[in-house]
């Protein structure tokens, strides 16, 4: 046996975006143990609803996280509707829809050239990119922004989406979906991603339950944990089905998000057939929240949950933000223990770390 | 950018931004932008880097990290605060762990306003950024009295 070492690992790393930090514990090149620290990026953001209107907050929540942000803009929305017992037309729950399978094939995209590069697979990291500069076109088009679009309010949408502009989406989508079954076929098949990630970090079926992970980190266990089974906004209506895999490693988390790429731009085009016409938002809303609720959607990284309570004025009393990277710490945790110290950036990709969620 | 003979390194940051404009700037390497044609590569050593990207505000938490990797980095060198986070502390001013733009710890150069901030404002940004150390690298050369580059 080995003498103990520590290496630190982060906050400033080359491989994460974001800070998070990790003391390593090894014994030559093995890691035994690994203990995280957080709080880098912690703005305090939920105490924020005591100074702005309910209306006003969720430019706040939108801004979360920049890769999310849609998601979390709905998800806020979606907490107040139900705390004041909006009924939203059902025009804005297709587009918020389209626009969250959007971020989430551009988080994907993202997150799969990230890993690429977490590989040293220089190429295929600028192949990734280049297709989702493709998404984020689209996004823009749609909404303005390219990767935070403020399109959600409370009660609906700022502005709808022309039909014309939802159909060349749709067609621009099938333009570039050959690309993207490219990508997919590249992470699942060539050698090299195969040899660095088959069996690296593997967590069973049992294991990922009991740590309690979430989303593509727990369909790569075969778990099909998804928030959109629930069917909020428009899934109860465009037949959805989660994506898992059975092997539990790095491939799989890897290959789920792949193949999710895929089945977000089928719920695309699902949802552009089906829209229905009428208007986007409640119109002027009166009075303020009253009461507390809970919901959560699916992220591109798993389930989030966000609490509101209000007391009726125009400034909520507590908002509470539960997010997919704080539930899939545990899982690295475990992941990581048994693995080479050079596989390190790889393993703590592949649970799609997003520090700015996770601390707020 | 004809005068810029040197191929400057960049060093990014995420101080306590929302991800927006730290995907911006990895935006800025990939190849619709493509900022490595002009030598720029993003590089993890501080010592290795010119410019220094920051992108969201500075808290209480990572104050010391900023502190530290400026004072690695090797003279000249730039700081270019990312988005409007690092310039002011943007949306998040009033928040509790929020002590205000980059330039309450570090001095800050260029400021590249924008939520999240546009990839071609970051390039126009480190272009200015370039400008200046052109300017610093000749005044250090002046003050050492050195070898002329």
């Amino acid at each position: 046996m080995g003498r103990q070492i520590v290496v630190p690992f982060g906050p400033q790393h080359p491989v994460l975006p974001e800070p998070i930090h990790l003391d390593l514990v090894l014994e030559d090149e093995v890691v035994v143990e690994a203990v995280p620290s957080i709080g880098y990026i912690h703005r305090g953001l939920e105490k924020l609803v005591e100074k702005r209107e309910y209306t006003d907050y969720i430019r706040i929540a939108e801004r979360i996280c920049g890769i999310c942000s849609f998601t979390h803009s709905v998800n806020y929305a979606e907490s107040v509707e139900k705390v004041m017992g909006l009924e939203v037309p059902a025009r804005a729950h297709y587009i918020r829809t389209i626009l969250m399978e959007y971020s989430r094939m551009h988080s994907h995209m993202l997150w799969l050239g990230l890993t690429a590069d977490a590989m040293g697979f220089e190429n295929l990291f600028m192949n990734s990119w280049r297709i989702r500069e493709a998404i984020l076109d689209d996004m823009e088009m749609a909404t303005g922004g390219r990767v935070i679009q403020g399109l959600c309010t409370v009660g609906g949408i700022r502005k709808d989406v022309p039909d014309e502009m939802l159909g060349q989406m749709s067609d621009h989508l099938k333009e570039i979906t050959p690309q993207m079954e490219e990508l997919c076929k590249i992470f699942s098949h060539d050698t090299s991603v195969r040899h660095r990630m088959r069996g690296l970090g593997v967590l069973t079926k049992e294991e990922m339950w009991e740590l309690g992970g979430v989303g593509p980190t727990a369909r790569g266990s075969n778990l099909p944990l998804d928030a959109r089974c629930t069917g909020y906004s428009a899934y109860d209506e465009l037949g959805f089905k989660p994506v898992v895999e059975k092997e539990g490693d790095c491939l799989a988390r890897c290959i789920v998000r792949a193949r999710e790429l895929m089945a977000a731009a089928d719920l695309v085009h699902a949802a552009v057939k089906k829209m229905p016409d009428g208007p986007v938002d409640v119109g002027k809303i009166k009075g303020g929240p009253d009461g507390e609720a809970f919901f959560f959607t699916e992220q591109p990284r798993g389930e989030v949950l966000h609490y509101v309570k209000g007391n009726g004025s125009k400034y909520l009393v507590r908002h509470r933000v539960r997010t997919p990277t704080f539930a899939n710490i545990p899982p690295l945790v475990k992941m990581l223990a048994g693995v080479d110290l050079a596989d390190v950036p790889v393993v703590v990709l592949t649970i799609d770390p997003c520090i700015g969620c996770m601390e707020r | 950018m004809a005068n810029i003979t040197k191929s400057p390194w960049i060093i990014h940051y995420d101080g306590s931004s929302c991800n927006g404009c730290d995907i911006e700037v990895l935006a800025c390497l990939t190849p619709l932008y493509d900022i490595e044609r002009f030598g720029i590569i993003n590089t993890g050593n501080p010592k290795h880097a010119d410019i220094f990207l920051i992108t969201g505000g500075i808290n209480y938490q990572n104050v010391d990290i900023v502190k530290n990797t400026y004072e690695q980095m090797v003279d000249p060198k730039v700081v270019v605060a990312v988005g409007i986070c690092a310039t002011s502390g943007g949306v998040f001013r009033e928040c509790y762990n929020i002590m205000g733009g980059v330039n309450e710890v570090i001095p800050v150069d260029v400021y590249v306003p924008g939520c999240a901030v546009r990839p071609e404002a970051i390039i126009d940004g480190v272009v200015q950024a370039l400008g200046i150390l052109e300017e610093k690298r000749a005044q250090l050369e002046k003050e050492q009295g050195g070898a002329k580059k």
